[in-house]
C-alpha cells in the first residue's frame, strides 16, 4: 500500500466526477480530496492524496496525464519564515484559496495550512524571501 | 487653542504630554471631538514601513597605507559610486551585486553594515602622486568605519498608485507579483498611519524635523525628488497619488535590521525597506482635522501596469479601507488586494517614537524651513541640444 499526494491541474471544461470514479473503479486506488479550486477563468486545482497499489498509483496518473491534467508531486509543503516575514500583506494578493491572510485585529500574516492547495503561485511574490516550497 | 512647539516640549520635559499614535486618535477624535482633542493632545505618532528604492549610505572608509584614491569601488561585489572624495563612497539600494545579481544588492550590503557583518571591500584607482596606490582588497565592519549615514533622497511617498495586471500574462514589477487577467492588486501605503497623510499641507514637517530613522535619530534633511505638492487633493487634504516626498538622513551605526530590511522583488531587483516614524504636534484645531482621516477617507487610483508607458490606464480609484479589506471590485468582480508596506511594522514604530517622546529621549522640533509648497515633476522628453 502506497500513498501519494498530488496536485491536479486540470482546465476547466474537464469533470471531476468521472476522473476520480475512474481512479477508484479501473485503479482500485482509494482517494481524499484535501482541498479543492475551481476559478472561473483560471483553471481548477484539487490536492488529492491517493492510497493504494504502488502499480496501480502508477497507472492511475498515467490515465490522469492522458486525459491533458497536470500533474505535481505534492509531497512539499509551503513554510513561512516568521523570522523573516516583515508581514507586508503582499503574499495573501496571490493566494486564491485565502489560506495567507492579514488578521484584522493583530496585522499579523496567518498561514492556515489546511487551505493550502500548494499552487505555488506566492512562492516567488515574498521580498524578504520568507515564503519557501519545501520537498 | 494653539499650541508651539516649546509649549508641548515642556509638557513633554514635565511628563504631562499627551501622545497617541495616528490610529488611536480616529477613536479619540470621534469620541471628545475637534476641540477638546486639540486642548488635550499634544502630539501625534505616525509612521510608515515600506520599500522604498530612493535610499542608500554615505560611508568613509579611512585611508590605507599607502593610500589610495578609489576610483571604482566594491563592496561584497556590489558597486557603490565613489566619484567623490579619496575614501568616501555612497552605496545605493538598488544596485546589483556582480556575482549574484538580484539575490544580493546594495541594501543587503546596507543591512549587513548594520548586523556588524563582515564586508569585502575592493576598489581600483588610476594612482596619483599624493595617492599611489592602484588597488586594495580588505575586510571592513560598520564600527571601522569613519562615517555611515543614511541619506534618502526620496522617501515617506505622501500616497502612491495601486497596480493591476490586464495581460494574459504574470508579470513582475515594483508593486510586486501581478496576475493575468487582474487577478490582484497591489499598493503601498501605510494610509491613515502614514506620516505625510497626516499633515497634508507639510505645516508641521520640514527642513530640519526630527524623526524616527531605522530605529534611530533622523532628520528630514530636504523635500524629496519629485516632490509634487501641487496634486489634486480631496476637502481633507490627501492627494489621490504620489504627491510630497521627503530626504531623510541618519546615523547607520546606531539603526537596526528591524527597521530597515533588503527586499528582493523577484525578476525586478532589490530595494530597501525603510522604517519611518514622525511625531506630529497637535498645534490647533486644524491639524487635529488632518491628524483624524481614516483608511476610508484616502483614495487612491489603480493602473494598469501591464502597459508599459510613462502614462497608465486607470481603472478608478477606492480607498484604503477597501484596499485593506483583502479585495476589492474590479470591473464587477472580486479581486485580491495585497499590500507592499507593513501595518504592523508601521504601528509598531509610531508606538516606539511615542516611548521615546514618554521617556523624554526625543524632543519635538520646529522645522528650520518649510518644504516647497508649488513645485510641479518634469518629464524626460528626448531632445536634440536645439530643441529644448
Ligand atoms: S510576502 Fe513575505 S513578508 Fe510579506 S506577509 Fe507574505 S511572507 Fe510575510
Ligand atoms: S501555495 Fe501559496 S498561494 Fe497557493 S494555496 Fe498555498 S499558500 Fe496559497
Amino acid at each position: 500500500m502506497a500513498t501519494k499526494r498530488l496536485v491536479l491541474t486540470f482546465p476547466e471544461k474537464i469533470v471531476t466526477k468521472p476522473i476520480t470514479y475512474r481512479l477508484v473503479k479501473d485503479f482500485d486506488i482509494q482517494f481524499n480530496i484535501l482541498r479543492a479550486e475551481i476559478t472561473a477563468d483560471i483553471e481548477g486545482k484539487i490536492l488529492l492524496e491517493l492510497k493504494g497499489d504502488k502499480d496501480k498509483i502508477e497507472a492511475g496518473i498515467n490515465y490522469l496525464l492522458s486525459e491533458g491534467i497536470t500533474i505535481q508531486d505534492a509531497s512539499k509543503d509551503i513554510i513561512i519564515d516568521k523570522e523573516k516575514c516583515v508581514n507586508c500583506g503582499l503574499c495573501p494578493s496571490l493566494c486564491i484559496t485565502k489560506a495567507l491572510i492579514i488578521n484584522r485585529q493583530s496585522y499579523e500574516l496567518v498561514f492556515e495550512k489546511n487551505k493550502c492547495i500548494l499552487c505555488g503561485f506566492c512562492e516567488n511574490c515574498c521580498p524578504v524571501n520568507a515564503i519557501k516550497l519545501k520537498i | 487653542m494653539n499650541k508651539t512647539i516649546e509649549e508641548i516640549n515642556g509638557k513633554i520635559r514635565n511628563g504631562e504630554a499627551v501622545i497617541l499614535n495616528a490610529e488611536e486618535i480616529i477613536g479619540y477624535v470621534a469620541e471628545h471631538g475637534i476641540k477638546k482633542t486639540a486642548k488635550n493632545v499634544d502630539v501625534v505618532t505616525t509612521a510608515t514601513f515600506g520599500p522604498m528604492c530612493s535610499s542608500g549610505a554615505f560611508l568613509n572608509f579611512g585611508h590605507s597605507d599607502p593610500p589610495i584614491r578609489m576610483t571604482k569601488t566594491w563592496l561584497n561585489d556590489v558597486p557603490a559610486y565613489s566619484g567623490i572624495a579619496a575614501v568616501d563612497a555612497y552605496i545605493g539600494a538598488t544596485e546589483l551585486s556582480e556575482s549574484e545579481g538580484m539575490a544580493y544588492g546594495g541594501a543587503h550590503v546596507i543591512q549587513d553594515l548594520i548586523d556588524k557583518k563582515p564586508v569585502k571591500l575592493r576598489a581600483t584607482s588610476y594612482g596619483t602622486d599624493c595617492y599611489p596606490r592602484r588597488e586594495i582588497e580588505t575586510f571592513i565592519t560598520i564600527e571601522n568605519l569613519n562615517q555611515a549615514y543614511l541619506f534618502n533622497p526620496r522617501n515617506a511617498y505622501q500616497n502612491y498608485a495601486a497596480a493591476t495586471n490586464s495581460s494574459k500574462k504574470t508579470i513582475y514589477t515594483y508593486m510586486g507579483k501581478l496576475m493575468p487577467n487582474m487577478g490582484n492588486v497591489t499598493y503601498s501605503s501605510a494610509g491613515q498611519l502614514s506620516p505625510l497623510l497626516n499633515d497634508p499641507y507639510c505645516r508641521t514637517i520640514g527642513i530640519g524635523t526630527r524623526i524616527f530613522l531605522a530605529g534611530a535619530e533622523g532628520y528630514v534633511a530636504w523635500h524629496g525628488t519629485q516632490h509634487n505638492p501641487q496634486r489634486q487633493r480631496l476637502a481633507n487634504g490627501t492627494p489621490s497619488g504620489p504627491a510630497a516626498t521627503i530626504a531623510v538622513i541618519g546615523d547607520l551605526k546606531k539603526m537596526s535590521t528591524k527597521y530597515l530590511r533588503a527586499a528582493t522583488f523577484y525578476n525586478y531587483g532589490v530595494s530597501l525597506y525603510v522604517g519611518i516614524g514622525i511625531p506630529i504636534p497637535v498645534i490647533d484645531e486644524e491639524m487635529v482635522e488632518f491628524l483624524s482621516v481614516k483608511d476610508e477617507d484616502i483614495y487612491t487610483e489603480i493602473f494598469d501596469y501591464s502597459v508599459q508607458r510613462r502614462n497608465k490606464p486607470s481603472y478608478g480609484k477606492v480607498n484604503y479601507g477597501q484596499l485593506r479589506s483583502g479585495n476589492v471590485e474590479l470591473r464587477g468582480e472580486k479581486v485580491l488586494t495585497g499590500c507592499l508596506s507593513s501595518y504592523k511594522t508601521a504601528l509598531e514604530i509610531a508606538d516606539v517614537l511615542k516611548s521615546w517622546i514618554i521617556k523624554k529621549s526625543f524632543y519635538l522640533t520646529n522645522p528650520v524651513c518649510q518644504l516647497p509648497s508649488e513645485q510641479k515633476v518634469n518629464v524626460l522628453n528626448v531632445l536634440s541640444e536645439d530643441e529644448l
